[in-house]
C-alpha cells in the first residue's frame, strides 16, 4: 500500500528488465513484438489494457507503396509526398526509411492476420488519401493507404496484441509510469510507475526503457483524441531535462464532428466525399484546385476555417462545413465506410447516406515529440547546439519526433510511423543488448529526486482540483493556438498558462486511497498536460513564419532562410533554439524546397 | 461539456454503485443530483464525468469516448452497455440512471471489475492467426467473398457486454468460453488464410466451451457493435456435429 505514503528509494520495490516499453499502443506493441520474439525479458507498461490503446481509433488506414493498386507504384513517390506534405521539415533519412520499409511491414501485418480489405485480384486494397501522388506530384492521384474497412487502426492493434499473445509477451496492464529515473550519468535506468488496480509503486529498472505514450490531443478543448492521451511520455522527458522537438506543430484533422470531436477519417474524401460550404458549393475547388478535397490535411483545415470566418459556414451559427457522401451510395459506405456511418448517427445524428456530416477542423495529432533517430534513440541538445544520444532511452510513434511527419503529417502515415519506428527500436535494443549496454546503476538521490513529482501530489493538503485546472488549460489552447495564430493571442496564452502553471503548484490530489484511484492518475496526467502545453505555446509564439500546420498572421510566408529548422525546447530555461534538418537520406537526392501547391 | 454553464440545466437523479476494498464498507449505492443539458441528449460517460466532478472518487475506466476501445462498458439501468455511446435518452427511465460493474466478475472498484477471467478465455481460444500459406514476401491472397466473412467477427471490441450478460458465463466463467472469445475463435476458423480449423475445433469439442451456449441470446441484444455471437457459436456447433457424424 506504499501508493499513497510517501515514497522513498530505501522503501521502494524494484522489478528488473532487460527493457521496458512504457505504451501499449501500435508503436509499443510492436516494439514489445520484437523484443518478445528476440527472448529478452521484457515488458510493456500500459496505464490501459493494451487494445484500449488510441491507435484503435485510427480509421482511414496505412499509407504505404505495396504496388496493389497500382503495379508502378514506388516508396520514392511515397518519400516525394511526405517531404513536400512536411512543409521541408521532415527529416529526410527517416522518410526514406519508413517509406523503404513500409512495405515489407505491411506485408508482415497482412501475414500475422490483419483483416485487410480486398481487391478483386484478392490483394490488400488502397484507397485515394490527401497529398498523394504517382511519379513525383506529375502523374495525379495515387492511391497508396492500405485499408481495412474505416477501421485499420482497430484492425490493426488488435492484430499486433494478437501477434504479443502468441510472443508471450509480458504485460504490466493498467500501470501509470510516472517518471524516468537518470543516473548521475544521466543515463536512463527505469521509470517510476504503480499498479492502477493496487496503488503499489515501483521502480521498474531497465537497460533499455521505450516511450511509446502516443499523443496529447487533450490539451485542446476539442480534439478527435481518447480521452487517455495526455502526453505522459513527453512529460516525463521535459522533467528529465531533455529535449523536445516542433512542438508548435499540432495537425487539425479537417473532419472531426461538429460538437462531438470525433473523427471521420480521410478516406470518405478518398471514397469520393467532399466538403461544402453554406451555399453547396464544394469549395476546395478554389483553394487547391488540383486536389481539392484530398489537398494536405493543413491545407484543408484552413480553407475550412477561412469559409467559416467569412460566413460561409453551415448551420445556425455558420460554425462549421459539411462532408458530402451521400451521393456515394448506401453500399459503399456500408462496405468502405461502415464506421463512419456507425458514428455519425451516434454522434451527429445523422445518416451519411441521406445527409451531410456537420464537420469542422479538430485537434487531431502531433507532429513534434521527442526527438530520436531512425533507430529510435531519444537524442537531446547540447550546449553547443550538437545532438547527443540519450542512453537508454528510446521513443517511438507519435510521442517520438523521428521527424518524418515535420509541419504536418499526411493521412495514414501515422500507422507506418508507428510499426516502422516500433520495429526500428526493437531491433536497435535487441543488437545493443547482444553487444552489452553499459547502464550504471542510479544512486537513492537520483531516485528519491524523481519521486518528488508524484510524492508532492500524493501528500497535497488542500488546493485545486485537477480537473477545473484542465479544464482553463484547454480552453486557453483552443483559443490561442488553434488553426490560425497571432502574436497577440499566443502571448496572452502563454501569460495565462503562467497562471495555470502557478495553479497547479497547488494541485490538490482530495482521494489519497490506493486502489484504482483514476482521481490520482488524472492529477499525474494533468502535469504532464501542462508540460506539453506550455512547450507548444512558447514555440509557436517563437516560430516567427507560418509553415505547415503552423500559420500565424504577422508572418503569412514560410521562410527558408531562418526557418527551415526543428525547434527544440527545453523546460529548465523555457527557451527555443534551432536543429538542423536532415537532408541527407541514404538512396535517394534529397528534395530541396520549393512553394508547396495542391 | 465546458459551455453547459450557459445552456439550460435540468436535473437527473444519477445512482452509482460505490465499493473500495480500502475502506470495509460492503458496496452501496450512492445517489446524487447532476445538472445536465436541457436540449441536448450527452452520453452514459458523460453524465457519469460530471457525477466524477463532484464526486472525484467515482472511479471507471474509460478512453476513446467514442465505441471503439471498449473500456467503459457497465451495466445502465439494468442492461449492459457501452456508457460513452448509450445517449441519456435511449437509457434513462424515470429520469432515473442507476449505473453497476459489469455483472458476473469480481468487482474490483466502483464500476470497474476484474477483466482477467474474461482475457484468459480469450487467450485459450488461440486469437491469432495459424498459417503455413506461401507469402512470398507479400500478402496472402484472399478474395474479396472470403474477405467478407470476417464482417460481423473482427469488429469485436472485447468489451466484455456479451459475456458478463450470458448467465452460462456466471455460471461457469473458468470452463465455458462466452460469448465474446467464441466469436473470435469463428473470426479465425472462418478466416481463408488460417490453417488450424481442426485443431481449433478440438479444443472446443468438449461439453462445456461451446455446448453451455443455450441460445438465450444476451450477448446479440447487448453488443454495443451490433455483432451477433450467437450465430457464430452455432456455426461452431454445426462444424462441431458436422465433424461427429
Amino acid at each position: 500500500m506504499n501508493g499513497k505514503g510517501y515514497l522513498d528509494a530505501s522503501s521502494l520495490p524494484v522489478k528488473e528488465f532487460d527493457g521496458i516499453i512504457v505504451g501499449g499502443g501500435g508503436s509499443g506493441l510492436m516494439a514489445g513484438l520484437q523484443l518478445a520474439q528476440s527472448g529478452m525479458n521484457t515488458a510493456v507498461v500500459s496505464k490501459v489494457f493494451p487494445t484500449r490503446s488510441h491507435t484503435v481509433s485510427a480509421q482511414g488506414g496505412i499509407t504505404c507503396a505495396i504496388a496493389s493498386a497500382d503495379p508502378d507504384d514506388d516508396w520514392r513517390w511515397h518519400m516525394y509526398d511526405t517531404v513536400k506534405g512536411s512543409d521541408f521539415i521532415g527529416d529526410q533519412d527517416s522518410i526514406e526509411y519508413m517509406c523503404q520499409e513500409g512495405p515489407a511491414t505491411v506485408f508482415e501485418l497482412e501475414n500475422m492476420g490483419l483483416p485487410f480489405s480486398r481487391t478483386e485480384e484478392g490483394k490488400i486494397y488502397q484507397r485515394a488519401f490527401g497529398g498523394q501522388s504517382k511519379d513525383y506530384g506529375k502523374g495525379g492521384q495515387a492511391e497508396r493507404t492500405c485499408a481495412a474497412a474505416d477501421r485499420t487502426g482497430h484492425a490493426l492493434l488488435h492484430t499486433l496484441y494478437q501477434a504479443n499473445i502468441k510472443a508471450g509477451t509480458n504485460f504490466l496492464s493498467e500501470w501509470f509510469a510516472v517518471d524516468l529515473v537518470l543516473n548521475d550519468s544521466n543515463q536512463v535506468t527505469g521509470v517510476i510507475a504503480f499498479e492502477i488496480e493496487s496503488g503499489e509503486a515501483y521502480f521498474l529498472k531497465a537497460k533499455a526503457t521505450v516511450l511509446a505514450t502516443g499523443g496529447a490531443g487533450r490539451i485542446y478543448k476539442s480534439t478527435t483524441n481518447a480521452l487517455i492521451n495526455t502526453g505522459d511520455g513527453t512529460g516525463m522527458a521535459l522533467r528529465a531535462g531533455l529535449a523536445v522537438q516542433d512542438m508548435e506543430m499540432w495537425q487539425f484533422h479537417p473532419t472531426g464532428i461538429h460538437g462531438a470531436g470525433t473523427l471521420v477519417t480521410e478516406g470518405c474524401r478518398g471514397e469520393g466525399g467532399y466538403l461544402i460550404n453554406k451555399d453547396g458549393e464544394r469549395f476546395m475547388e478554389r483553394y487547391a484546385p488540383n486536389a481539392k478535397d484530398l489537398a494536405s490535411r493543413d491545407v484543408v483545415a484552413r480553407s475550412m476555417m477561412l469559409e467559416i470566418i467569412e460566413g460561409r459556414g453551415c448551420g445556425p451559427d455558420k460554425d462549421h462545413c459539411y462532408l458530402k457522401l451521400d451521393h456515394l451510395g448506401a453500399d459503399l459506405l456500408h462496405k468502405r465506410l461502415p464506421g463512419i456511418t456507425e458514428l455519425s448517427k451516434t454522434f451527429a445524428h445523422i445518416d451519411p447516406a441521406d445527409h451531410p456530416i456537420p464537420v469542422v477542423p479538430t485537434c487531431h495529432y502531433a507532429m513534434g515529440g521527442i526527438p530520436t533517430n531512425v533507430h529510435g534513440q531519444v537524442i537531446t541538445q547540447q550546449a553547443d547546439g550538437s545532438d547527443k544520444i540519450v542512453d537508454g532511452l528510446y521513443a517511438a510513434g507519435e510521442a517520438a519526433c523521428v521527424s518524418v511527419h515535420g509541419g504536418n503529417r499526411l493521412g495514414g502515415n501515422s500507422l507506418l510511423d508507428l510499426v516502422v519506428f516500433g520495429r526500428s527500436a526493437g531491433l536497435h535494443i535487441e543488437d545493443s543488448f547482444k553487444q552489452g549496454i553499459g547502464i550504471s546503476e542510479p544512486t537513492s538521490e537520483n531516485i528519491n529526486e524523481v519521486l518528488k513529482n508524484i510524492n508532492r501530489v500524493n501528500s497535497s493538503k488542500d488546493g485545486e482540483n485537477s480537473s477545473a485546472i484542465k479544464k482553463d488549460l484547454q480552453e486557453v489552447m483552443q483559443l490561442s493556438f488553434g488553426v490560425f495564430r497571432s502574436a497577440k493571442n499566443m502571448e496572452e496564452g502563454i501569460q495565462q498558462i503562467n497562471d495555470i502553471r502557478e495553479r497547479s503548484e497547488g494541485l490538490y490530489l482530495a482521494d489519497k486511497s490506493s486502489k484504482f484511484n483514476t482521481a490520482r492518475v488524472e492529477a499525474l496526467e494533468l502535469l504532464n498536460l501542462l508540460e506539453v502545453a506550455e512547450a507548444t505555446a512558447i514555440c509557436a509564439n517563437e516560430r516567427k513564419e507560418s509553415r505547415g500546420a503552423h500559420s500565424r498572421d504577422d508572418y503569412p510566408e514560410r521562410d527558408d532562410e531562418n526557418w527551415l529548422k526543428h525547434s527544440i525546447y527545453f523546460k529548465e530555461t523555457k527557451e527555443v533554439s534551432k536543429r538542423d534538418v536532415n537532408f541527407r537520406p541514404k538512396i535517394v537526392q534529397a528534395f530541396q524546397p520549393f512553394a508547396r501547391t495542391y | 461539456m465546458n459551455s453547459i454553464a450557459a445552456e439550460q440545466l435540468k436535473t437527473l437523479k444519477i445512482s452509482i454503485y460505490r465499493y473500495d476494498p480500502d475502506i470495509g464498507k460492503k458496496p452501496y449505492m450512492q445517489s446524487m443530483d447532476i445538472d445536465i443539458p436541457k436540449d441536448k441528449d450527452i452520453m452514459v460517460l458523460d453524465a457519469l464525468q460530471l457525477a466524477k466532478e463532484i464526486d472525484p472518487t467515482i472511479s471507471f475506466r474509460r478512453s476513446c469516448r467514442e465505441g471503439v476501445c471498449g473500456s467503459d462498458g457497465m451495466n445502465i439501468n439494468g442492461k449492459n452497455g457501452l456508457g460513452c455511446i448509450t445517449p441519456l435518452s435511449e437509457a434513462v427511465r424515470g429520469n432515473k440512471l442507476e449505473l453497476r460493474p459489469l455483472p458476473g466478475l469480481p468487482v474490483v472498484k466502483d464500476l470497474i471489475v476484474d477483466m482477467t477471467q474474461f482475457v484468459d478465455q480469450y487467450k485459450k481460444i488461440q486469437p491469432y492467426l495459424i498459417t503455413d500459406k506461401e507469402t512470398n514476401g507479400k500478402e496472402i491472397p484472399q478474395t474479396v467473398e472470403d474477405r467478407d466473412k470476417l464482417d460481423g467477427l473482427y469488429e469485436c471490441i472485447m468489451c466484455g457486454c456479451c459475456s458478463t450478460a450470458c448467465p452460462s458465463f456466471w455460471w461457469n466463467p473458468d470452463k465455458f468460453l462466452g460469448p465474446a472469445a467464441l466469436l473470435q475463435a469463428y473470426r479465425f476458423i472462418s478466416d481463408s488464410r488460417d490453417v488450424a480449423t481442426e485443431e481449433r475445433l478440438d479444443q472446443l469439442e468438449d461439453a462445456f466451451s461451446v455446448f453451455r451456449c443455450h441460445g438465450i441470446m444476451n450477448c446479440v441484444s447487448v453488443c454495443p457493435k451490433g455483432l451477433n455471437p450467437n450465430k457464430a457459436i452455432n456455426e461452431i456447433k454445426k462444424m462441431l456435429f458436422k465433424r461427429a457424424v
